[in-house]
């Protein structure tokens, strides 16, 4: 018998070395990303190497924290039963302005009235052990 | 299930060289005491049955094997009854990774239902972006339940309309209860050999003619468009090999996790334009009498859907090809596509098979 936790929770994302960065900017409540500095463009997730030139020329940048939605699926039977929003709630695709596509709950409204398209900017959710979680509200 | 197929064929354990399975073809192997001179591990998801078979036919003709088999069984249904486990409760393990995980960092967080709500993203990208209806997803759900309802062994047999589509229990925006595939029990096995030691062979056999695979993502947040899949690239390579276009095929085996999946392929495979694939579908173009039949056995909506279905795409298409479909035979189809698709709209396969008379 699979038992859960009584308390609303959420899966806390480990830490990987590559996206050390993005989750110490995260506790100061700044969201950044990756940029290639041979490539020219946006890298996202966080990783050692660019994928389109394979070389390490990878420095940070700070997101304006503002993107419209590229796609969203209302979860009106969740998964996990003790997840921390209540159903339905919003799963996004994110389009932030600087080129990066992100996953993220869009909250603060209701789920109905999500669009493709929304203007949206980020806000914070407190993770278990001083991380920030970049979450989206409507702009 | 091995057996069975092999018996169809008319060979036996003995004549097998080479062996694939999407979980270990090493642990397989040492269950039917084969050692294999070819042997293929390839895990895509639902589309692993298509790719070993295009991998066995290169290895056939490059000589590195003679007759090989792949063999899918899973017991989802029963297992889900053995553990109490309630619908939907945590059965939706992570795609298995070694290493790093990416998908646990950068999308679990968020509680969107695996697999079921990526499709979910892509269907409200399409109806956004193209104004897909719905109702014309509904109107798959309902052709498919029509040539389940022509198969004894299909899990679901009574038909359906888009009004019940629509009023099944949404799940995930914009796919409702019935927009989904089934959670079954099931089994299949294929057995390959060259078009030579198969003239004199139990059965006629079926023709791979052409076979393509392209993957462009792992995790849903990396699709590059969430409207098109690699099968523009895996069915277009497939195509070429055959020698055929689209209006040539009598039978699209198209791998229907979720009604939006089935949708996708029409447009990605070149049935009709990107886009159109709602309009294409809402007259009942794919059910029973419609000028493009697309999942004769009553598909993953209706039919079976063990996980990773791939496998019974292509049992279907070589039944259809030998007229051994029963109520649901088409008049004698010479070409079929069956076109897996794995993980998240990830990994697309698209086999061409033929009869004799496609060759």
């Amino acid at each position: 018998m699979t038992t859960f936790p009584e308390s609303p929770t959420r899966p806390q994302p480990p830490g990987s070395e590559a996206a050390a960065p993005f989750w110490e900017a995260t506790r100061r409540r700044q969201l950044v990303y990756q940029w290639c500095t041979m490539c020219r463009q946006p890298v996202f997730f966080p990783r050692e190497v660019c994928p389109r030139c394979l070389r390490s020329s990878l420095e940070w940048r700070e997101s304006s924290g503002r993107g419209t939605v590229y796609t969203f699926s209302n979860v009106h039977r969740p998964q996990m039963p003790n997840f921390i929003l209540p159903a339905p709630y919003t799963v996004a695709l994110v389009d932030l302005e600087e080129g990066v596509r992100m996953m993220s709950n869009v909250v603060n409204c209701d789920p109905a009235t999500v669009t493709v398209g929304m203007a949206v900017k980020v806000t914070w959710e407190a993770l278990e052990d001083g991380r920030n979680l970049p979450l989206f509200e409507p702009a | 299930m091995i057996e069975a197929a092999l018996d169809d064929a008319g060979l036996t354990i003995s004549d097998v060289d080479g062996i694939c399975h999407a979980n270990s073809s090493m642990a397989l192997a040492e269950y039917l005491g084969v050692h294999p001179r070819f042997t293929d591990s390839t895990s895509t998801g639902g589309s692993s049955f298509e790719v070993h078979a295009e991998h066995a036919a290169a290895a056939i003709a490059a000589g590195l094997a003679e007759v090989v088999v792949s063999v899918y069984a899973a017991t989802p249904q029963g297992d889900r009854r053995r553990s109490g486990q309630r619908r939907g409760g945590g059965g939706g393990r992570p795609f298995m990774m070694a290493g790093p995980n990416p998908q646990a960092e950068w999308e679990m967080p968020y509680g969107l239902r695996q697999p079921m709500g990526p499709y979910a993203m892509a269907a409200t990208r399409h109806m956004a972006q193209f104004g897909t209806t719905p109702e014309q997803l509904a109107q798959i759900a309902v052709s498919t339940r029509a040539w389940a309802s022509l198969n004894p062994k299909a899990r679901y047999r009574d038909p359906i309309t888009v009004d019940e589509v629509l009023s099944s229990p949404l799940q995930c925006s914009p796919l409702h209860l019935l927009d989904c595939c089934l959670v079954t029990d099931g089994a299949g096995a294929w057995v390959m050999t060259s078009a030579e030691r198969s003239a004199d062979l139990a059965k006629p056999p079926v023709f791979i003619l052409g076979a393509g695979t392209c993957h462009d993502h792992q995790m849903i947040s990396q699709m590059p468009d969430l409207t098109t899949t690699a099968g523009v690239i895996s069915g277009a390579n497939a195509f070429a090999m055959a020698g055929i276009k689209p209006d040539d095929v009598d039978l699209l085996m198209g791998y229907d996790s979720f009604t939006i999946t089935a949708l996708l392929h029409l447009e990605d495979l070149g049935f009709c334009p990107k886009g159109e694939g709602g309009r294409f579908v809402e007259d009942g173009r794919t059910a029973p009498g419609g000028s493009l039949p697309m999942n004769t056995n009553g598909g993953g909506l209706s039919y079976t859907h063990p996980g990773m279905y791939g496998m019974f795409l292509i049992v279907e298409a070589v039944r259809q090809l030998r007229g051994e479909a029963g109520a649901r035979q088409l008049d004698s189809p010479e070409i079929a596509v069956a076109h897996g698709s794995g993980g998240v709209l990830s990994c697309m396969s698209t086999l061409v098979l033929g009869t004799e008379a496609a060759r």
